[in-house]
């Protein structure tokens, strides 16, 4: 493919995205511009919490507020001194603190500012997997502030933020959807700049463990291709090869080779199958 | 036919739109554009192809339509440009909803033909219908798919053929639109006749992990799905192995008749394969009856 086309494809693609955002936003649209637009300007952001504003921030809806005690809680801060550039700076920033006296050395606020967010982060990756964290993060799962799954089949199940990766800079957000177990990327170009450390690898999987009601009990599915009616067989070429991704047994129902365990013995004839031609 | 109408029904559906776009109403100035380039060139409808006039004219291709979509003559004067004016706005609002729908239901029979194919082929490659949202399929482009051939049933999904699962398109635009405008067939029929747009199918797979640890009932999960990804592989294998016994087996079989008129030795190497003769036959073939 030509890089021509790249192109094109990536302007039309924002377009699409771009538009998307204004459906799906309309009133809660701060900016991404450091103050608020209408009527409250710099009076009213300064009144507000650095962290309750940081969080209203458009695309940062995935964030909780993490708690004041946590972050004034200097073990809790453990390691990431070092990880932070002007670490005192932006960690006085979070904080509502005045800066202190001797804080010429900082160059441009904004490069505090991006350390704010860093550290801000990277403080929220540790507070999500604490019990008062994984509560405030479990209310916004189920009023759906982190969206739903894009597949078809899990009409529409809530998905939580989540990392690939816990060190800060290697990869964006991606979306968890406990029903199909997988992961996606958002649909807003929106969170393209929110590091997947700031929700880290191990929260989504520790909320549906400590919340396993969370978890939907919708009808496993596994879509079937068809060609005028008629199922493609396995033995074509261009035949189903990827169903065993889709399959999904409750794990009570297997031993730990992953056998079915039931009484007939019919083992991995899965009935969900069946259940899929209604179409046609 | 050209004149102002189109600018003024323009209007009249943008009216009805939940939003009106600007840049729409601008280029929409040209008194001479067809219907189907003016169709095409709306927003929300980037999923359709430009069926071939020469499709269009030729009733037989459009036959059990006209039971499908009301004022259907008319409807279709409009997509081809053969209206008369002298329709009042009400009328005029009901016959181009009709022509949207009829040229939807054209545009789902036309797509599996062969050249509508090679015009969805090129979609394909530009990404018109955006990239699977699955991170291990690595922006893989989609397909739109349907899951009923009925109007009305069910809206247009996106197939990828990377991880064979359906999606709902982004834009609320796009998830309106009706399935039976693209059929169920479409994306299988595609990668049929273009078998080489496969790509190869790969085991990568998410693990969940807790503080770096993965979990239990997971690891259950993934070994059966492994399982049966193992078993299928066996069974097609098998079949391709079968298939080219029996090839084998023919021609061996065809070259005793030639010689002496022996008989009895194909049954017997047949029965030594470890699938069953049917299983073996319809490998290789496109769809089995289900
Ligand atoms: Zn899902
Ligand atoms: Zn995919």
């Amino acid at each position: 493919m030509a890089h021509r086309d790249d192109d094109i494809r990536n302007l039309h693609e924002q377009e699409l995205e771009e538009d998307e955002d204004d459906d799906a936003l309309q009133g809660d649209y701060v900016g991404e511009e450091y103050y608020g637009s209408d009527g409250t300007n710099e009076s009213g952001t300064e009144s507000m919490p650095w962290i309750a504003w940081f969080c209203s921030l458009g695309g940062h809806q995935y964030f909780a507020e993490v708690a004041d005690e946590f972050v004034e809680d200097d073990f809790n801060l453990t390691g990431l001194s070092s990880v932070v550039p002007f670490y005192k700076e932006a960690l006085e920033m979070i904080l509502d603190l005045e800066p202190e006296e001797d804080s010429t050395k900082v160059p441009d606020v904004s490069i505090v500012e991006a350390s704010a967010e860093q550290l801000y982060g990277l403080i929220h990756q540790r507070y999500i997997v604490t019990r008062q964290g994984l509560q405030q993060m479990a209310e916004k799962y189920q009023a759906g502030h982190f969206g739903t799954c894009p597949r078809t089949y899990c009409q529409s199940t809530n998905v939580v933020p989540c990392g690939r990766y816990d060190l800060a800079g290697v990869e964006t957000v991606k979306l968890y959807c406990p029903n199909c177990q997988d992961l996606y990327s958002p649909p807003s170009s929106r969170y393209l700049n929110l590091d997947g450390a700031y929700f880290g690898t191990t929260f989504a999987h520790m909320l549906f463990h400590v919340y396993p009601e969370l978890v939907p009990n919708i009808q496993s599915r596994i879509y079937q291709p068809t060609i005028y009616g008629f199922k493609i067989s396995e033995h074509s070429r261009s035949g189903p090869r990827m169903q065993w991704l889709r399959t999904k047994v409750d794990p009570i129902r297997l031993d730990a080779q992953g056998h079915l365990i039931t009484a007939k013995g019919e083992d991995d004839d899965l009935d969900e199958d069946d259940k899929e031609d209604e179409s046609m | 036919m050209g004149s102002n109408t189109h600018i003024l029904w323009f209007f009249v559906f943008a009216g009805l739109e939940e939003r009106v776009d600007e840049y729409e109403s601008g280029t929409d100035s040209d008194y001479t554009q067809y219907w189907v380039d003016w169709f095409l060139s709306r927003k929300g409808n980037e999923y359709f192809c430009e069926v071939d006039e020469e499709y269009i004219m030729d009733r037989f291709n459009l036959t059990g339509l006209n039971t499908e979509v009301q004022y259907y003559s008319q409807a279709l004067d409009m997509i081809t440009d053969n209206l008369d004016d002298n329709l009042d706005d009400e009328m005029r609002e009901i016959v181009e909803k009709s022509a949207r729908h009829l040229y939807g239901l054209i545009h789902a029979r036309f797509i599996i033909t062969a050249h509508g194919l090679t015009k969805m082929l090129e979609k394909f490659k530009k990404c018109d219908f955006g990239r699977c949202p699955r991170v291990l399929c690595h922006n893989h482009p989609l397909l739109p798919v349907a899951l009923s051939d009925v109007p009305y049933t069910k809206s247009v999904k996106l197939y990828c053929c990377r991880c064979e699962d359906i999606y709902n398109p982004k834009s609320s635009r796009h998830a309106s639109i009706d399935g039976a405008y693209y059929g169920c067939s479409f994306p299988h029929m595609l990668f049929q006749v273009y078998p080489q747009l496969v790509p190869p199918k790969s085991t990568e797979r998410y693990v969940p992990r807790i503080f770096g640890f993965k979990l239990h009932d997971v690891a259950k999960q993934h070994r059966h799905q492994d399982r049966i990804r193992e078993d299928s592989h066996a069974r097609i294998m098998a079949g391709i192995e079968g298939l080219q016994q029996q090839q084998q087996q023919q021609r061996l079989a065809i070259a005793a008749a030639a010689g002496s008129q022996k008989k009895g030795g194909e049954e017997n190497q047949q029965n030594s394969n470890s699938k069953s003769p049917s299983m073996t036959t319809e490998s290789g073939a496109m769809a089995d009856v289900n």
